[in-house]
């Protein structure tokens, strides 16, 4: 079972129902050192594993039950699998993040950088990778870059550790558009075929994971898959990293179990400030909830499917009774179709008709809701990668949980009174 | 043609001409900005000649005919 892992029995911090796991315990904001990160988790041993101890780690995360944490979800064992039977691969930790409502992966980097790096360079060890690339937010460029080259001084990996700067736009996430910026300097997804796990960075195969899910990697093949599963849902194991704004009294990036209840999540903000009306969960690609409705409901992908969201990359945000949701909506999808990479009719055109639609709606003004809505039908799996399904999607979440205000708009009334935007929005770039 | 064989579009390649509209309206139809909408599911036998076509005619190179055997498992 777990004799493939390190028999080291995980300390008393790791115990396995203690969270957070990822990020320190301690409320400072500091990342810790190469010695502090050892004496935490234990040392993991990665350079030159047998074939058969790689065949091994990758069944440890098969029945961890790992899943992508970058907003997809896919299976993390199956990913490593594909990738490990090419040849000369290599590995990208993902730490783009260009969500701007989202903090969890630049926390995690500029909080736990080692544990991101310990699960970078094991993905390229299993793999048989000689090199991983870290791409992360400029933000916390400086941490990552401390914390691989201490690793370097202390002589830790056979894997070379390249730190990379991310583009600072939405769509330089997407699996292919971090390895069309990586290769060319250019932050946009490419055309699938090939995949980028058959050919991807200078036509090798190449995984690309979110630096969330290496980090629960590192733990994985230190304490192994039980303990992983300790806590989650038996269909949805582990915890994971979540950003909580809105109204809620502080606003955080905290770790929950999966399948814990929003309420308690909103909780661990210090609680709702404000009585809220929806959530937006998952992220901008995600959906808004009714409150109501969602309080109860656990945050996994199988509870929140009842209310056709899902956890995606962890975004919770609260919206507060005084403000709209249609307009707060319209100036999201209106930043998304700017986002837009410009390379695919349906979303250069397509998203930008939405997004004028929907601003029509929210400022009340005369605007076509079954145009809109036909739009929307249009706007699935017709683009290189999923911006303008995500876009689409909430906007349908919106028409949906904000449609007693539809009408009222349409007479002229809006019931937001604040002045303050609760979603975060980049100021608006120069075309 | 194979059953389950499909119409799939190069997005990024695609510069909305509509010449495939035109051979294979079954299949095919443009949305408000010429860009194709490929109705899901497989191409029946019965049109193979046009989807063929329809491929073979795109300036853009933008469309092809996928088989089965060819189809990835993942999106």
């Amino acid at each position: 079972m777990t004799r493939g892992t390190d028999s080291r029995r995980p300390r008393a911090g790791q115990a396995a129902d203690q969270l957070p796991r990822l990020l320190p315990a301690d409320s400072g904001t500091g990342s810790s050192g190469l010695a502090d990160h050892i004496d935490r988790y234990g040392p993991l041993r990665s350079a030159g594993l047998s074939r058969q101890r790689r065949e091994a780690l990758i069944d440890e995360v098969d029945r961890s039950g790992l899943t992508g944490r970058g907003g997809a979800g896919f299976p993390a064992a199956r990913k490593l699998a594909a990738v490990a039977a090419g040849h000369a691969p290599i590995v990208v930790a993902n730490g783009t993040e260009g969500e701007p409502a989202s903090c969890k992966d630049k926390v995690l980097l500029a909080r736990s950088p080692q544990l991101v790096l310990d699960g970078a360079v094991l993905a390229a060890e299993i793999a048989g990778a000689s090199q991983a690339v870290i791409v992360v937010h400029h933000s916390v460029r400086e941490v990552v870059d401390a914390a691989a080259a201490e690793r370097t001084q202390a002589g830790a990996d056979r894997v070379r550790i390249r730190v990379m700067t991310a583009a600072d736009r939405f769509v330089a996430g997407e699996a292919s558009a971090v390895v069309h910026w990586i290769e060319d300097g250019v932050p946009t997804p490419t055309r699938k075929p090939p995949r980028i796990s058959e050919r991807g960075l200078g036509g090798r195969p190449t995984l690309v994971h979110n630096v969330e899910t290496l980090a629960h990697l590192a733990l994985i093949a230190r304490y192994g898959a039980s303990w992983f599963r300790a806590v989650g849902t038996p269909a949805e194991p582990g915890s994971m990293l979540v950003t909580i704004l809105g109204a809620v009294n502080q606003p955080c990036v905290c770790e929950i179990a999966i399948g814990t209840s929003l309420q308690e999540a909103l909780g661990l903000a210090g609680g709702a400030s404000a009585r809220p009306q929806a959530l937006l969960l998952g992220g901008y690609y995600g959906s808004w909830v009714d409150m109501a409705a969602a309080q109860a409901m656990p945050f996994s992908s199988e509870g929140l499917a009842f209310l056709g969201a899902g956890p995606g990359a962890g975004l919770i945000a609260a919206l507060p009774q005084d403000a709209c949701g249609l307009a707060e909506t319209a100036r999201v999808v209106r930043y998304l179709a700017d986002e837009s990479a410009r390379q695919c009719g349906p979303c250069l055109f397509g998203l930008d008709a939405i997004a004028r639609e929907l601003q029509r709606l929210a400022e009340g003004r005369t605007s076509d809701l079954s145009l809109l809505r036909r739009w929307l039908g249009q706007a699935g799996g017709r683009g290189a990668c999923s911006h303008p399904d995500g876009a689409a999607g909430l906007v349908r979440s919106a028409l949906d949980v904000f449609k007693p205000e539809l009408g009222q708009h349409a007479q002229g009334w809006c019931r937001g009174t604040r002045t303050a935007n609760v979603l975060p929005v980049p100021p608006r770039r120069q075309p | 043609m194979t059953a389950g064989t499909r119409l799939l579009a190069d997005p990024i390649a695609c510069d909305g001409r509509g010449l495939c509209a035109e051979i294979l309206p079954e299949l095919i139809t443009l949305d408000d900005w010429g860009f194709p909408v490929i109705r899901d599911g497989d191409v029946p036998g019965r049109l193979t000649a046009e989807a063929r076509e329809a491929v073979r005619v795109c300036p853009k190179l933008a469309l092809r005919l996928e088989s089965p055997a060819k189809a990835s498992p993942r999106p």
